[in-house]
């Protein structure tokens, strides 16, 4: 409970900082109290994934990124009162919504009940592995895992697309900068 | 620069640990947490790790552009050449029994070939990436 | 009493709903497009928070198989998550590196610059 509150409070610094450079080691910081509300959720895979993968590789490309361009952002130029009421609006039903959920915890829901017990009871006369989610993510669902690799693939060859050829110099008009 | 120093000697004793446990949480991935993704992002923290300290150049002379892109289908490629395997001994795409003497360790080695593609994909696109954010010359 | 319970129950749900709806407003109220970056990876991690707490059972390990252990939390949701993370950062990196291409473009990763250049022409 006191790692959401501390993922409530990087939050907020994420909002208000103008600093990209702050606001990406915050995002840092964020994946990593992120990884350890997983942990304690008892998703260890998933936790390990999300500490190399958000706090590693993502805060990699963000400082590549600002290494290229700039790393201050501007004042706000239009109120932002419509996006906020639209944000606090979509909050409010979305927390009414959670009082028909069952309780934090429980065993007897649908989610619990329906197909999970196949899995952990027929991983290790099926497949002799004791890890059942390497087990389901590549053996009983190995599809999507195939997907998931192509995507990754896929991505890997936009961003050599977009950022191979040599970079053209193009003289443009004077650009009018707004208030850092 | 003098603090250079501190940097590569740091590097020097992390780099090969790196690389070893890149590999332990790759084959481990059956008995605890860990599999291919985990993996390699490891790895290509470790080559990452390297260019940051080394420079770009000579993390390119070790590990090659080339060999870097070449990876990223490569891995895509071993996934689905598990699954046509599959096929041509007489099963359905992706089912791996007939892979072994008997259906579940036919399971358990396919599972161990398609986690080593998916850690050449990742490996090789994280590194690709990278190579590319670096590479462009302000 | 009955607050406190309906606190501890749900207490979690509501900084999901937090995180969520403080990502969608990065994404829609700044211009700096490598916040709405950062804004839209905050969405993205709150969506997994929202998948993975309904799967985990009070007294449970986590799902590996073990003669000493009997409960074992729910592995389901861990699979489709993992895919998801990976996914993510699959589309960032895309965003990142349009984003560098528009800022050699324009000279700027504003919104409300790029629209003003815009209109000028």
């Amino acid at each position: 409970m006191v790692l959401l509150t501390l993922l409530a409070a990087v939050t907020l610094g994420i909002i208000r900082m103008r600093n990209l450079f702050a606001v990406v080691i915050l995002g840092g910081i964020y994946s990593f109290l992120m990884a350890s509300v997983m942990i304690v959720l008892d998703a260890v895979d998933v936790a390990m994934t999300e500490a190399s993968v958000g706090a590693g590789i993502s805060t990699v490309l963000m400082l590549g990124t600002l290494y290229l361009t700039h790393a201050w952002e501007i004042r706000p130029v239009h109120r932002d009162l419509l996006p906020m009421f639209v944000a606090v609006a979509t909050g409010a039903a979305l927390v009414f919504g959670t009082f028909a959920l069952p309780p934090f915890g429980a065993a007897d829901t649908p989610v619990n009940t329906h197909v999970a017990p196949y899995y952990l009871e027929n991983s290790i006369p099926d497949t002799l592995v004791p890890n059942v989610v390497t087990s389901v993510l590549a053996s009983y669902r190995g599809f999507d895992t195939l997907g998931e690799t192509t995507v990754i693939f896929t991505a890997g060859i936009a961003v050599l697309m977009l950022l191979k050829g040599r970079r053209e110099l193009k003289p443009g008009p004077k650009r009018r900068r707004l208030k850092r | 620069m003098k603090l250079d120093v501190i940097f590569r000697i740091a590097a020097k004793i992390f780099i090969p640990f790196m690389l070893v446990f890149a590999m332990y949480v790759q084959f481990h991935g059956d008995f605890g947490p860990g599999g291919g993704f985990q993996a390699g992002v490891v790895a290509a923290a470790m080559v990452i790790f390297y260019a940051i300290i080394f420079g770009l150049e000579s993390a390119q002379k070790i590990f090659p552009q080339r060999v870097v892109e070449l990876m990223v289908p490569a891995g895509v490629g071993i996934f689905a050449s598990v699954g046509i395997a599959g096929m041509l001994m007489g099963e359905n795409y992706l089912n791996y029994s007939p892979l072994g003497p008997d259906s579940a360790h036919g399971q358990e080695y396919g599972i161990i070939l398609v986690e080593i593609g998916v850690l050449v994909t990742v490996a090789g696109t994280m590194v690709a990436i990278f190579y590319s954010f670096m590479g462009r010359d302000r | 009493m009955a607050v406190i319970h309906e606190i501890i129950a749900h207490y979690n749900h509501w900084i999901i709903i937090f995180l969520m709806v403080s990502g969608l407003y990065i994404v829609v109220a700044r211009g700096n497009m490598i916040k709405k970056l950062v804004g839209l990876g905050l969405f993205q991690t709150s969506v997994y928070l929202l998948y993975l707490s309904p799967g985990k059972i009070l007294g449970g390990t986590p799902p590996i198989l073990s003669p000493d252990y009997s409960v074992y939390s729910n592995p389901l949701p861990h699979v489709l998550i993992l895919t998801a993370i990976v996914v993510g950062i699959a589309t960032i990196a895309v965003g990142l590196a349009l984003v560098v291409r528009i800022h050699e473009a324009f000279g700027t990763i504003e919104e409300d610059e790029i629209f003003a250049e815009d209109e000028d022409e």
